[in-house]
């Protein structure tokens, strides 16, 4: 039993729903209460949408799980409210070493740069966000957790989903316009709906402990290879907060999983590594894992999301940090549609987008797997010949892979970003569309008097935002006010190297030059992001008509008005 | 330029050559065989540095394997 968090308990409570006689209709359901399905419901509560959320359990995670939150999924996060208390309380961590039995061979920094509101990763138990978000939930007031609630059946009809809810009473029905399935890897949604769900199988088991200890271990990412307390395996070690460190063994296909669950198999390998320090067992789980996803994330009405999605193996921290892109993408889109802002068919470059960023860390997964892991004789000679040649030759140790950390998706090429000027005009260092912005530390003079420090991506939002380079003494074009009174507004965001007049309007102060570096402005460009905050086109010059072709691309407008015709 | 895979000769000993190759597999067992060849791929692979090459001598190995 966990010594260091309490799950919290949620009631169960009757609902008028479960009333016999007509069936509820709720616009959107999300099913599914874990770390996906509660950052969408609050995504979509930040963006002003009620949710109905689903989930079979009566708490949140058993268990510490994802526990590396990436630096895009705390900017998310961040947006999302709770960003700062995943940071202040988990563990920020930059560096890794790959030993090989006894030794060092091999050792990473992620180079911490300095400028950015959040760091490259932060170790944080998943229990504690999930609770965090259902607090979040609460606040924004938008969303109704119903839990005990356990989708049995979804059935998609012409007009809605069709959902049969099983609780502690009994069952009952409800209808949605759109469904967010975020119930994990054995999704009971995909299931009902008769999705194949394909991809490679890794024919090997894997023992997570989470152990409470006091060590002097530094706060790193340590793998090893062959150690010569746990021979011919592999071993990684995470810390977490609460002094809770993350262990991960090797133990091979014909390991048994229950039996390797018992504290007299797992306490003995915890005293190889651990020798004379004391600790005290939090959590055990044995895990074999998968790399597969649906071939469309997108099934009519029903959207799939996180694990019910794609499944990746640990290595590289994708599953979690994949699962929080998910939401973050299509929040909006949907958010979108529902105030009549965009078609329905902007709903179908999730699909377009998400699937290749899933692709991507399904390649990176297997990549490593199959390297923690060879699958054959000849892939074991190759992965220890690499091992082997990495202590005195660094070209090898290009080679050990012991996983490829989640780094942010760019949607370049997406339907919906509209294509930007040559690399001649804009500069070599110009953030491509597709891109989430970087962020970046920024003087807000919105305010008369002094100014206040804040960052890039807090003051950029969550709708569409022009950014805006101008010099101090470059006069302000026209055209921007009125922008920000259309639907969906584009609200401008001015970024000049020093005060100047702003005409009302919200304006930046990159004092330090990092605004420019990172997003690549020259004087005078206009970049316009999405509600996401990923860049949907950029220009060397303001020119009104272009941003509101570009924002309608964004919102899925043109390929609309081209269905219609088809259509008619 | 992407260079391509040279077969024509260019061992200048091509019989010392190989007796070196068989001296360094020589009383070694199957395993071990096979890291040390997996080995040498990686280092050579490495050297020559062009990936197109690589691949294509991959390419021919495995047709004619």
């Amino acid at each position: 039993m966990p010594t260091t968090y309490q799950n919290p308990r949620f009631d169960y409570r009757r609902c008028a729903d479960q009333e016999p006689g007509a069936t509820a209709h709720h616009p959107v359901v999300v099913v599914g209460a874990g770390l996906v399905g509660l950052t969408a419901a609050v995504d979509l509560a930040s963006r002003g949408v009620a949710t109905l959320l689903l989930d079979e359990d009566d708490t949140v995670s058993f268990g510490s799980r994802a526990i590396c939150f990436a630096k895009r999924s705390l900017e998310i996060a961040d947006r999302l409210g709770v960003g700062e208390r995943i940071r202040d309380k988990g563990i920020t961590w930059n560096r890794g070493k790959v030993f090989l039995r006894d030794r060092e061979i091999y050792g990473f920094d992620l180079l911490p740069e300095p400028g950015h509101a959040y760091p490259a990763f932060v170790n944080l138990q998943q229990y504690y966000v999930e609770e965090w978000l259902v607090e979040r939930a609460h606040q924004l007031g938008l969303t109704e957790i119903r839990w005990k609630n356990r989708v049995l059946e979804a059935v998609q009809e012409s007009a809605c989903v069709r959902l049969t809810v099983e609780t502690p009473e009994g069952p009952y029905a409800i209808t949605c316009d759109f469904l967010l399935a975020c119930d994990g890897a054995r999704s009971q949604v995909r299931r009902s709906l008769g999705l194949a769900f394909t991809g490679q199988v890794f024919q090997d088991r894997f023992l997570i402990a989470d152990v409470v200890m006091k060590a002097d271990f530094p706060t790193e990412r340590w793998f090893w290879f062959d150690p010569p307390f746990h021979p011919g395996r592999s071993v990684l070690l995470h810390r977490q907060a609460d002094d809770v460190w993350r262990i991960d063994f090797q133990l091979g296909w014909e390991a048994d999983p229950v039996a390797e669950k018992q504290p007299e198999r797992v306490l003995p390998r915890l005293r190889a590594m651990l020798g004379e320090r004391r600790f005290e067992l939090e959590w055990v789980s044995v895990y074999t894992f998968q790399c597969r996803r649906l071939e469309r994330f997108r099934q009519g009405r029903v959207f799939f999301l996180g694990d019910a999605a794609h499944q990746v193996s640990p290595f590289g921290a994708r599953g979690g940090n994949g699962g929080l892109q998910d939401a973050d993408n299509l929040c909006w889109k949907l958010a979108a549609v529902l105030a009549g802002q965009a078609p329905e068919a902007l709903l179908d470059s999730y699909d377009a987008e998400r699937v290749p960023a899933a692709d991507e860390n399904i390649l990176n997964s297997t990549r490593s797997t199959d390297f923690i892991t060879p699958k054959s004789a000849a892939s074991r000679a190759f992965r220890d010949a690499v091992l082997e040649l990495s202590e005195d030759h660094a070209f090898a140790r290009r080679l050990v892979n012991s996983g490829r950390l989640s780094l942010p998706c760019s949607y370049a090429g997406s339907p919906l970003c509209t294509p930007g000027e040559s690399r001649e005009e804009s500069g070599e260092a110009a953030l491509p569309p597709g891109s989430p912005c970087p962020d970046a530390p920024v003087l807000d003079s919105e305010r008369t008097g002094e100014a206040r420090s804040d960052w890039l991506l807090r003051r950029l939002g969550d709708g569409f935002t022009l950014l805006l380079a101008l010099e101090p003494r470059t006069p302000l074009p026209a055209g921007l006010a009125a922008l920000a009174g259309e639907s969906p507004p584009v609200r401008p965001l001015l970024v000049s190297s020093g005060p100047r007049d702003s005409g009302g309007l919200p304006l930046l102060i990159d004092a330090e030059g990092l605004v420019a570096a990172r997003c690549g402005l020259q004087p005078g460009a206009a970049l316009l992001f999405r509600p996401d905050q990923h860049l949907a086109a950029r220009w060397p010059r303001f020119d009104p008509a272009a941003v509101r072709a570009a924002r309608d691309r964004a919102l899925g407008i043109a390929a609309t008005a081209e269905q219609e015709v088809f259509a008619t | 330029m992407t260079r391509r895979l040279r077969t024509e000769p260019r061992l200048a000993d091509a019989d010392g050559f190989y007796e070196a190759l068989m001296a360094a597999y020589r009383d070694l067992p199957e395993e071990a065989a096979a890291k040390l060849s997996a080995k040498l791929i990686l280092l050579l692979a490495n050297h020559i540095g062009e990936e197109a090459v690589v691949r294509e001598a991959l390419e021919i190995a495995r047709r004619e394997g």
